[in-house]
């Protein structure tokens, strides 16, 4: 069972959603939560358990080597991504524009483009009990999150078998990493909040799921502030509203030293039962 | 002509409700800039009335063309991304997985895919509230490219300010550090980095730090919500401070960041109150800066 946890609007609530619930379901069996928000990976900050591996993560880009080279000017003409250039007599490779076709280097008809490994990231894998956690952390400077999301879901994939649940906590928004995220997921959770904000950003990401025919739900956070709007959006589209968490300054402080929320907020702790008992139902009747 | 963007790594911290009260500010003045374009907000407080409109053409997807393909698989064999399938002795390019890079269409024996221009969007030139205008776009639903887009934005939102005489353009960035990020970046004098008290917060600033730092814009600072945790607040100002980092200012938790945007209003039209006082003294302070 794969669950993402995503939202159109960031700083709704997905990485506290995220932390709560896997540390909750850990309770009870075993659960596999994955920070796939690798531009901000923050779960790690609220999840203290033993490191197990740490491995370096690659992109393949092509290397230019000179004395192979003819200058015939294929590989730039094949790129179509603009990540190569020819100044006079020398091939200028841009890495952050590559996205590792392999075009130029397997069509280069001198053998001049060998593709090389280059680090885009790190992957880090962690225990605590019941809890598996792994986190993917994408260097500063790197234009794309989206291949060290797959390699991350890949080595995951390898790793685990497909009856644990395995809970996505996804980047922001509704773009490529969005979308790497939540596309093979069996369901996806929704956060917002309700506010304009909320309601505006809920409704792309809504759009983003049934363009994926994904099965998905909403939690709505921050319950009480705001307005309705929310609440009757999902009500009018069929959309099923798995939790509400209440609008409450303590869950924020808590948040804020980096603490989980359900162990000392019975409220919170009661949303965090709501929404496990509909992902195990959803989970055996796939 | 001077950029300022309006960023803050991590998501939800005001970024958004605090770029609209500048726009507000600035009046005629500033020309604005919305590159948070996939999930972009600033619409809905500055009544734009989407004056222009204009597609956003970016990217490539392969299509086959069935009379054509005669099932040999050299594209199955060449792709890298697992983007094509066989389904009933066809194949098929499964649009989520094609990169655009062209590499099948280049190598097929037949003459048979085709790569063809992706429609990633829309962007829209409007006037707005306080009669100045306004760049702003929407991705389309699961589109790529939205550092293209961004892009697109940006240089739109320049020709305007060149053609108007305008000195400012106010840019709202997007949460992360990745492409839409960097494209918002490039070229700016002055970054605005948003940020609140909460271990994320802090994280999530430092990252972003990180990243302005490779471009020549200078920094400031604002610490949203700084009451939350003061503790936090402090290692934020500390670590600001160190970095060289402007502190623009320590905004309190108040409930009137969704109140007014509740009512279509930014938060300096809605009150008048110490918290919209301190947020135009951050928006003089920025001006003198640059």
């Amino acid at each position: 069972m794969k669950l993402a946890i995503a939202s159109g609007k960031g700083g709704t609530g997905k990485t506290t959603l995220s932390v709560n619930l896997a540390s909750y379901i850990a309770k009870f069996q075993k659960v596999i939560l994955a920070d796939l928000d690798v531009e901000e990976p923050n779960s790690g900050l609220f999840i203290h358990a033993r490191l197990v591996s740490k491995k370096d993560k690659f992109k393949m880009i092509p290397e230019w080597n000179e004395k192979n080279c003819t200058l015939c000017g294929n590989c730039k003409e094949v790129c179509n991504y603009n990540a190569i250039i020819q100044l006079n007599s020398i091939i200028l490779v841009f890495p952050q524009l590559c996205h590792g076709c392999f075009a130029c280097s397997e069509l280069c008809p001198s053998s001049a483009l060998k593709m090389v490994p280059q680090r885009i990231g790190e992957l880090q894998y962690f225990e605590d009990g019941n809890l598996s956690f792994i986190e993917s952390r994408l260097d500063i400077g790197q234009e794309q999150a989206t291949p060290l999301i797959s390699l991350t879901k890949t080595f995951i994939e390898e790793n685990f078998t497909d009856d644990i649940i395995k809970i996505y906590d996804s980047p922001p928004g509704t773009s490529c990493p969005v979308i790497e995220t939540t596309k093979n997921a069996d369901y996806v959770i929704l956060v917002t909040e309700p506010t304009p904000f909320g309601l505006h950003d809920l409704k792309l990401a809504v759009g983003t799921m049934r363009k994926l025919r994904r099965k998905f739900g909403v939690v709505i956070n921050r319950y009480g502030i705001g307005n309705d709007a929310v609440l009757n959006y999902c009500v009018s589209e069929d959309i099923p509203v798995l939790a509400k968490i209440p609008n409450n300054r303590r869950i924020a402080e808590l948040y804020s030293r980096g603490k989980l929320i359900y162990p000392t907020i019975p409220e919170f702790e009661s949303e965090m039962e709501r929404i496990r008992t509909y992902i195990l139902r959803k989970a055996y009747c796939k | 002509m001077k950029e300022i963007v309006v960023i803050s790594g991590k998501g939800g911290t005001g970024k958004t409700s605090i770029a609209a009260s500048f726009a507000w500010l600035g009046g005629k003045d500033v020309i604005v800039a919305d590159c948070d374009v996939d999930a972009a907000d600033m619409h809905l407080l500055m009544q734009p009335d989407y004056h222009e409109s204009e597609d956003f053409y970016s990217g490539e997807k392969a299509i086959i063309d069935q009379d054509k393909c005669t099932q040999c698989r050299c594209c199955i064999d060449v792709c890298r991304f697992d983007a094509i399938s066989i389904r009933d002795d066809m194949l098929y390019v499964d649009p989520l997985e094609c990169e655009g890079c062209g590499y099948c269409a280049r190598i097929c024996p037949e003459n048979a895919i085709t790569n063809e221009i992706q429609n990633a969007g829309q962007w829209y030139i409007s006037t707005i509230k306080t009669g100045s205008t306004m760049v702003h776009a929407r991705l389309g639903i699961g589109a790529d490219n939205s550092g293209k887009l961004v892009a697109k934005v940006k240089n739109e939102a320049r020709k305007i300010a060149i053609e108007e005489n305008k000195d400012i353009i106010l840019i709202d960035g997007s949460p992360g550090i990745g492409c839409p990020v960097i494209s918002s970046l490039s070229g700016v004098d002055f970054a605005v980095l948003v940020s609140e008290p909460t271990i994320s917060g802090l994280h999530d600033l430092k990252r972003v730090n990180e990243l302005v730092k490779k471009f020549k814009a200078r920094a400031g600072g604002i610490i949203n919500k700084a009451d939350l945790n003061i503790r936090i607040t402090g290692q934020i100002e500390h670590y600001m401070k160190s970095e060289n980092i402007l502190h623009l200012a320590n905004l309190p938790y108040d409930e009137i960041f969704t109140y007014s945007m509740t009512c279509g209003k930014t938060i300096v039209e809605y009150a008048r109150n110490d918290l919209t006082t301190s947020i135009s003294v951050i928006w003089d302070t920025i001006k003198q800066a640059i």
